[in-house]
C-alpha cells in the first residue's frame, strides 16, 4: 500500500487567549497549515477535529463557518489527552481507505485555569479527599510513585525532567512558558502533589495547531514531495485491564501495547529514533514513559534522565519543543503540536533545537481519567 | 416498636458516598463487590459481566475484603476550591482481589510516615457533608491496620 503523508503543518504559539473565539484559534491554525502546504480550503476534501471541552458543540463546523464553508465532512473527535491525535489518525485511515486524496486536521482547545476537573458530583458529594483524589497531578504521582517503590526512582530524578523541558523551551517561540528553571527552583516550587510541584506540571493553556494530510499520489500531484513527512506507523490503544482498573487508569500498558504496535507496523524499533515528543503533562508521566515506549530497559529511567541522553544533544533528545511542561498542554491541541514539532524537526527546520541528522521521529500522547479508562495514540515519521 | 425506630431513623440514615457501598441492618458498612467464576478478577459493586476476561454471567456477589497493602500513593497539597489539605491518596491492592483507590488517616501527610506494602484496613466514617434532605454521607477510609477502630 502506499504511504501517507503530512504535506503541511503548523500551530499557534501556545497561550492565553481569553478574547477569542475558540473556532478562531483552530481557524488560525488551519490557515496556517495550508499555507504552509501551498493548498486551500477548496482543496480539503474532509475535516478532522479534535476538541475536548465542547465535543459535543460541533467546532469543526464552526471553524470551516471561519474559513469557508465547503460542505466537505466534518468529524468531531474527543478521546481524553489523545483527542488531537484521534483526528489526525482518523483522517490518515479515512485516505488510507481510499475515500480521500486531502484531508484536514485541527486540533484546537480553550482551557480555563487551575485543576481540571470539579470537585462535585450531580448528588452534591465531594469524593475528593474522601474518596483519595481524583485531580491530574495526583493521579501522575501515584504513577511515579509506582515507579518509585519498584526502582527506587527519587524526587530529584524527576524534577529533573522539569529542568531539562523547561530548558528546551527557551528555544521554541511558540512555547508558553520560555524560562530556566535551576533544579533547586523546581524543588522547591509549591508541591502540588507528591512528588510533583508546580513546576513539574503541564500548564494549562490555549492552544491550536492543524495538519494536512495527503495521499502519496496526491503529494507528488501536487509537487509537495520535497516537504513531505512519511507516516510510518499510527496506532491507536485503549486502557487494557489491570487489576487495578477501579483505582487507577492505566497508562502504562495502553503505552507499551500502542508502542509494540506502531514498532510492529513501522518495521522498527526505538533504537532507530532520532527523536520523541511523549506525553509529560507531569514529570512523572515522562520517566515512565522512557520505559513504556522502549527509550531504555525497565527500571532505567531514573539513569536515563540521569545520562542527560534525552536532552538536546543527548542520544534520544526528548520533548524538543519544551513539551507540556513549558510549551503547555489545550489538550485537544497536543496530539498535533507533538507531530508538527517532530515534523519540523525532520525538515531540519527547528532552528536553535533542531537535532542534527533527524530522519525519524515517534509522537506520543497519552491520557485518561479516574473511573473512566484511558487512550493511547503513537505516530512514527520518517523524513520523506 | 422497633420497626418504628427504624422508619424514624430513615430520614436521616446515611447515604453511601459509593454505589458499592452498603450498610447493614444495624448500620455497619461494607463493600460489595463481584468476583468473576472463571478468570478470579474482582470489581467493586454488581456486574453482568467481567471487565477482565469478558465472561458473562459468570460474576458471583462476594463482599469486599476490608483488609489490603498499600499500592501506591500521593499526598495532595492542592486540590479543588473547598478541598482541605494536604490529605494522603491511596491505591490500595485488596487481600483477596480487587483495589481501591481512597483517602488513609491516622497517617502523617510526609512520605517519610508512609511504607508501600503497609497494611491497611478499612474504616466507615462519616464525611462531614450531607445531602440536599440532611442526610449525612458516609464513606470507607483506610487506616493502618493497627490503628484501633476509634482513633
Amino acid at each position: 500500500m502506499s504511504d501517507i503523508y503530512v504535506v503541511g503543518i503548523d500551530m499557534i504559539p501556545f497561550g492565553r487567549y481569553p478574547t477569542r473565539a475558540l473556532a478562531s484559534l483552530g481557524a488560525e491554525a488551519a490557515l496556517l497549515a495550508l499555507d504552509d502546504a501551498g493548498l486551500g480550503i477548496r482543496d480539503m476534501q474532509a475535516l478532522y477535529c479534535g476538541n475536548l471541552m465542547e465535543a459535543h458543540l460541533m467546532v469543526g463546523q464552526r471553524i470551516l463557518r471561519e474559513i469557508g464553508q465547503t460542505g466537505i465532512g466534518v468529524v468531531n473527535t474527543a478521546n481524553a489527552c489523545a483527542t488531537g491525535a484521534t483526528a489526525f489518525r482518523e483522517g490518515l485511515i479515512a485516505i488510507k481507505a481510499g475515500l480521500y486524496d486531502l484531508v484536514l486536521a485541527v486540533g484546537v482547545e480553550q482551557m480555563g485555569k487551575g485543576l481540571l476537573g470539579g470537585a462535585k458530583r450531580t448528588d452534591g458529594f465531594v469524593e475528593e479527599g474522601v474518596l483519595g483524589s481524583g485531580t491530574m497531578p495526583a493521579m501522575f504521582s501515584q504513577i511515579g510513585l509506582e515507579h518509585a517503590k519498584k526502582y527506587g526512582t527519587t524526587f530529584t530524578q524527576f524534577a529533573k525532567v522539569a529542568v531539562k523541558n523547561h530548558h528546551h523551551s527557551t528555544m521554541n517561540p511558540k512555547a508558553m512558558s520560555r524560562r530556566e528553571t535551576p533544579l533547586e527552583e523546581v524543588m522547591a516550587a509549591e508541591m502540588i502533589a507528591y512528588p510533583n510541584t508546580k513546576l513539574m506540571c503541564s500548564i494549562n493553556v490555549d492552544g491550536a495547531a492543524a495538519a494536512v494530510i495527503a495521499s502519496e499520489s496526491a503529494a507528488r500531484r501536487l509537487g509537495l514531495m520535497d516537504r513531505a513527512v512519511r507516516v510510518r506507523a499510527s496506532e491507536l490503544t485503549s486502557g487494557p485491564y489491570t487489576p487495578h482498573e477501579f483505582a487507577i487508569p492505566d497508562f502504562n500498558l495502553v503505552t507499551q501495547n500502542c508502542a509494540r504496535a506502531a514498532y510492529e507496523s513501522a518495521g522498527m524499533s526505538a533504537s532507530d529514533l532520532d527523536l520523541v515528543e511523549l506525553h509529560d503533562c507531569f514529570a512523572t508521566a515522562e520517566l515512565v514513559h522512557y520505559e513504556n515506549l522502549g527509550l531504555c530497559p525497565d527500571g532505567e529511567a531514573g539513569r536515563l534522565i540521569d545520562s542527560g541522553e534525552t536532552a538536546l544533544g543527548g542520544r534520544i533528545p526528548v520533548n524538543s519543543s519544551g513539551g507540556l511542561l513549558s510549551k503547555g498542554h489545550p489538550l485537544g491541541a497536543t496530539g498535533i503540536a507533538n507531530l508538527y514539532e517532530v515534523a519540523t524537526q525532520l525538515r531540519g527546520a527547528a532552528g536553535a533545537r533542531q537535532v542534527s541528522g533527524a530522519k525519524i521521529g515517534l509522537t506520543h500522547v497519552c491520557g485518561g481519567s479516574p473511573d473512566r479508562g484511558s487512550a493511547c495514540v503513537i505516530h512514527i515519521l520518517e523524513k520523506a | 416498636m422497633r420497626k418504628r425506630l427504624l422508619m424514624a431513623e430513615s430520614a436521616q440514615a446515611p447515604l453511601p458516598a459509593v454505589n458499592f457501598l452498603y450498610f447493614d441492618e444495624v448500620g455497619n458498612g461494607y463493600l460489595k463487590g463481584a468476583r468473576c467464576i472463571d478468570c478470579g478478577a474482582v470489581a467493586p459493586g454488581d456486574r453482568l459481566v467481567c471487565n477482565a476476561c469478558g465472561a458473562r454471567a459468570r460474576m458471583e456477589s462476594v463482599r469486599l475484603s476490608e483488609r489490603g497493602t498499600l499500592y501506591s500513593y500521593t499526598i495532595v497539597h492542592r486540590s479543588f476550591p473547598g478541598v482541605r489539605t494536604p490529605f494522603i491518596a491511596v491505591i490500595v491492592d485488596l487481600d483477596g482481589g480487587g483495589a481501591l483507590k481512597g483517602t488513609l488517616l491516622g497517617v502523617k501527610e510526609d512520605p517519610r510516615e508512609i511504607r508501600y506494602g503497609m497494611p491497611v484496613k478499612v474504616v466507615y466514617r462519616d464525611t462531614g457533608q450531607t445531602s440536599p434532605e440532611g442526610r449525612p454521607f458516609r464513606s470507607y477510609y483506610f487506616v493502618p491496620s493497627g490503628m484501633s477502630p476509634d482513633e
